[in-house]
Formats: C-alpha cells, sequence, structure tokens
C-alpha cells in the first residue's frame, strides 16, 4: 500500500519539507504538490524528454525518478533558469532570439537538458548539442534553431560568472 | 500511467536490502536507476507491494582496475563508465559499447547491475557480459556466488537470479593491451535500444592469426548470444576481407531471427551480418570500401 514519507528537498534555491506519496513520481510531486508546474509531463515513461530537471546537477527524468527517492537532493526547474532579477536567462534569452521554441511543450525540458550540459562542458559543439538532445523530442521546430540557439549561449557559460541564471 | 499503488523502502545496508527480500517472498522489486523499471511499472506490467531502494546503498558503485581485469559495482551508472578516463585502455571494448546506451538523462541514472538483471534482449551490457564471460557476483540469503557470463541471461528479461539474491557486481577477464577488437551497432536513432550489433575481439598469435576469437550478437529475441560457427571458422585464420566476408556469410545463417514490431527476420539477419561485417573490419585495422554509386 502507498503512504507518505516526510522528505527534504531544495528546489530552485528554496527548501521543502513535504509527505510525499510513496508512489508518487518526482514530476507528479514537484507539479502537484510544490505547485511548480513549469515541469511538463508528456509520455509518463521515459521517451520524451519533456519533464527533464536537473538533480543534484545532473539532468534526470523526473517521471522515472520515485518522489521519495529525491529526499535530500537539490533540484532545479525550468523555474530556475531566470537570472536573479526576474530577467530571462542566457539561455532562455538565446532561445527567444532564434525562435527555437513554438508551441513550448518540449521547451522546459530541452532548457534544462541544455542548461546541465553547459555547465558541464560549455564548449559542447553542434554535434555534442545533438547527440545529448537525441533524448529530447520536440514536434515542431525541427531542431535546427534549438541547436543555434545552445550554441551561441555557450558563451555566457564559459563565464560563469554572467552565465545570467539565478543559480 | 500513474504508478500502481506501492509501499517504498531505502534500506542502508546489503543486509537489509536482503532481509526484506526474504522478508517480502517475491513481492517486492529492487529499484536501482529506476530507468527500466519506472516505463514497466507506468505500463502496469508489474505491481509489486514494495520497492526497495537500493540506489545509496554504500560501496556499490566502485570501477576497479587492477591486473585480473576490471570490476564495476552494481551500481555503476552509465555516466561513470563515460568520465572514466582509465576504463579507455583498460577495457577499450567496454567503453565504446556503453557510448551507445540510451541518452543523456537516463545515462545519469541507468546502472550496469539494473541492466543486467533487467536483460532486454536489445540491451548492450548483458552483451558485454555473454561475449566477454564476465563474472557476475551476487549475493543472496545464502552468501556471494559467483555465476558466469555465459550463464547468467536465461532469456528476454529472465536471469538466474534467485528472488532473495541481487547483483553486487560485474568482474571483466583483464584485458591485453594488444587485443584486436570491434563494436558495431544499428539502431534507428542515437541512443536508442540497438536493433542489431555485433561485440567482436581476438588475440594474435605469433604468425598474425586470430587467437580465441569472441564473437556475439545482439538481435536475437531471447538474448544476446557468441556465434561458435563464427569463432570456429576464425581461429586460426589472419583476418582479411575474405576471410570477413565469410564470417558475415555465416554470421548471417547461424543467428537465429524473428519477426517483430521493428524488422522482419530476414532484414535483421542481414543487418547483424552487417555489423559482424563493420566489426571485424576494425578489429583488423580495415577500411570499408565505399559503396559503388
Ligand atoms: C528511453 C530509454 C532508452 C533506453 N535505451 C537504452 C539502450 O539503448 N540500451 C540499454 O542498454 N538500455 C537502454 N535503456 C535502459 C537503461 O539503460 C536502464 O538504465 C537499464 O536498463 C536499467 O538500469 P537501472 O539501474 O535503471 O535499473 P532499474 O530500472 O532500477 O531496474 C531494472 C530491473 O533490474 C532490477 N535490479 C536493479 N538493480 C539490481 C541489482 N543490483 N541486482 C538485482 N536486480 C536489480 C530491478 O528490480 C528491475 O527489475 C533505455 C531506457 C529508456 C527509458
Ligand atoms: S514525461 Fe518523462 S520522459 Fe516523457
Ligand atoms: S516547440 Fe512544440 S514540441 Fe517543441
Amino acid at each position: 500500500m502507498s503512504r507518505k514519507i516526510d522528505i527534504t528537498l531544495t528546489v530552485n534555491g528554496a527548501a521543502y519539507a513535504h509527505a510525499a506519496d510513496t508512489r508518487s513520481t518526482l514530476v507528479d510531486f514537484l507539479r502537484d504538490d510544490l505547485k511548480l508546474t513549469g515541469t511538463h509531463i508528456g509520455c509518463e515513461h521515459g521517451v520524451c524528454g519533456a519533464c527533464t530537471v536537473l538533480v543534484d546537477g545532473e539532468a534526470v527524468r523526473s517521471c522515472l525518478m520515485l518522489a521519495p527517492q529525491a529526499d535530500g537532493a537539490s533540484i532545479v526547474t525550468v523555474e530556475g533558469l531566470g537570472a536573479a532579477n526576474g530577467e530571462l536567462g542566457a539561455l532562455q534569452r538565446a532561445f527567444r532570439k532564434h525562435h527555437a521554441l513554438q508551441c513550448g511543450f518540449c521547451t522546459p525540458g530541452i532548457l534544462t537538458t541544455a542548461h546541465a550540459l553547459l555547465t558541464q562542458e560549455p564548449d559542447a559543439d553542434a554535434d555534442r548539442i545533438r547527440d545529448v538532445l537525441s533524448g529530447n523530442i520536440c514536434r515542431c521546430t525541427g531542431y535546427v534553431t534549438i541547436v543555434q540557439a545552445i550554441l551561441e549561449a555557450r558563451d555566457a557559460y564559459r563565464r560563469p560568472a554572467d552565465a545570467g541564471t539565478s543559480r | 500511467m500513474k504508478l500502481p499503488d506501492l509501499d517504498y523502502i531505502r534500506p542502508g545496508t546489503l543486509q537489509e536490502t536482503i532481509d526484506l527480500l526474504v522478508a517480502y517472498e517475491g513481492e517486492a522489486k529492487l529499484v536501482a536507476g529506476g530507468q527500466s523499471l519506472m516505463p514497466m511499472l507506468a505500463f502496469r506490467l508489474l505491481a509489486p507491494k514494495i520497492l526497495i531502494d537500493i540506489s545509496r546503498l554504500p560501496g556499490l558503485n566502485a570501477i576497479d582496475i587492477g591486473p585480473d581485469g576490471v570490476r564495476l559495482g552494481a551500481l555503476t551508472t552509465w555516466r561513470d563508465i563515460e568520465r572514466h578516463a582509465a576504463l579507455k585502455t583498460a577495457h577499450p571494448l567496454l567503453a565504446a559499447a556503453i557510448a551507445h546506451v540510451a541518452h543523456y538523462q537516463i545515462r545519469n541514472r541507468g546502472t550496469v547491475g539494473g541492466s543486467l538483471a533487467h536483460s532486454d534482449p536489445a540491451s548492450e551490457f548483458p552483451a558485454l557480459v555473454t561475449t566477454c564471460d564476465a563474472d557476475v557476483v551476487v549475493h543472496g540469503a545464502g552468501g556471494e556466488r559467483v555465476v558466469k557470463g555465459s550463464e547468467f541471461v536465461l532469456g528476454a528479461m529472465t536471469t538466474s537470479l534467485e528472488p532473495d539474491e541481487m547483483i553486487t557486481g560485474i568482474r571483466f577477464p583483464a584485458w591485453p593491451a594488444a587485443r584486436r577488437w570491434g563494436f558495431e551497432e544499428f539502431a534507428r536513432r542515437r541512443g536508442d535500444f540497438a536493433m542489431a550489433a555485433a561485440v567482436v575481439f581476438y588475440d594474435l598469435d605469433a604468425g598474425g592469426r586470430a587467437a580465441d576469437p569472441h564473437i556475439g550478437i545482439i538481435g536475437e529475441p531471447e538474448r544476446a548470444v557468441r556465434l561458435a560457427a563464427v569463432e570456429d571458422l576464425l581461429t586460426g585464420r589472419v583476418i582479411d576481407r575474405d576471410v570477413i566476408a565469410e564470417a558475415r556469410a555465416i554470421g548471417e545463417q547461424a543467428a537465429q531471427t524473428s519477426d517483430d514490431i521493428h524488422t522482419p527476420a530476414k532484414y535483421r539477419k542481414a543487418l547483424i551480418g552487417t555489423m559482424i561485417e563493420r566489426a571485424l573490419m576494425t578489429a583488423a585495422g580495415l577500411e570499408l570500401r565505399p559503396v559503388a554509386a
């Protein structure tokens, strides 16, 4: 039988203590319990990448993690990618400039994936970016503008102080 | 779909884990990376009473390289392997094959123990364990036992693990620096499961002939297998284009494929042959001839 377990975690820099259902996925916990609805649910079984968030600095699919497994973790969702002053972060600005989104459904997962990638590999080239994007499905853009936007945002990540993201 | 109704527990030690497996008598499931189990739960293909989270068990994610070979703790992730610089020389085949496993986000969580226990016939790691005849170290209520790689996977999603047992590590035999090897895979998209793949290695004797060749393939419906017919053909031969052409033909004949949702059996046979050819070409240091226009 499922039951509630008390967990503590940090999401976008804010600390939370919350009772999580043992059958709840991390994405449902973020959306339904913490009301952070920026993270999207597409397939709910690991193939589309829409639900990507960072867990302790690594991009993961939040539909393939149980909420109790995030106990003690530090999480960054798309809501955490803006600049401290409330403006868009470097990746978000580049996405807007290059029209790297149309319907926007895949965008939170692609932004978080690219944020993890550029934080770890600020010199990732177009091939590496495409390789990493193989895990994110976008039905609208054809990816060309997404790759352009990520390439452009690299510059900000090479100088972490002005990456333009709050965390 | 949402997950079935289930409880969750995170034991702190291996012994506690085994005790829980014993107490739940087959109604519990271990969860490591969750990258195969969570989809199975979401599809309601499984409905265990409780998930036992082993992802934080201490001491099970080490990569040890020594004179006897490479030992991977069961919780080693695909990313751990990718980031381990010394593995590229200590076991270049392992490093190259694992580069084909899944996508970025999945690679951060998926583990070698989970992949082997799940034993999807299209997955790379069980094919390496089978072809390299690695030792699988297993712990259960009766203590530790070691299962030979060739005897571990019994069929699609079926292994020789008992309900009270878990994998704790995998030991790959030492890899001589001069060993010739190749790994080739065909998938529709980067990071997808293999439609076909070939895992190939052999040593060279004093006369430059192949000694003790190992030829494994992915593409049969039940599991990855070694092709004895191809290994027999290659033993004691200088690996040149003619021998490789013969190996491809024999491999295609020997592979037991069947029609499925991805491909007709015949096409998959042809793919397997092509992968064997390409992997042997790489191993022998030969260039593929460009296809005539
Ligand atoms: C979209 C997608 C694409 C993928 N593509 C590939 C691919 O190309 N190639 C590939 O090989 N894999 C692929 N995978 C699967 C992925 O590699 C998984 O990580 C791996 O198969 C299972 O590892 P895990 O740690 O996530 O196991 P889990 O999902 O946690 O567990 C899987 C099974 O193994 C059992 N188990 C886990 N650990 C142990 C242990 N130590 N001892 C005994 N039993 C254990 C569990 O009880 C469960 O039954 C893909 C997955 C997804 C979602
Ligand atoms: S919703 Fe998680 S991968 Fe599709
Ligand atoms: S912008 Fe519509 S799915 Fe990517």
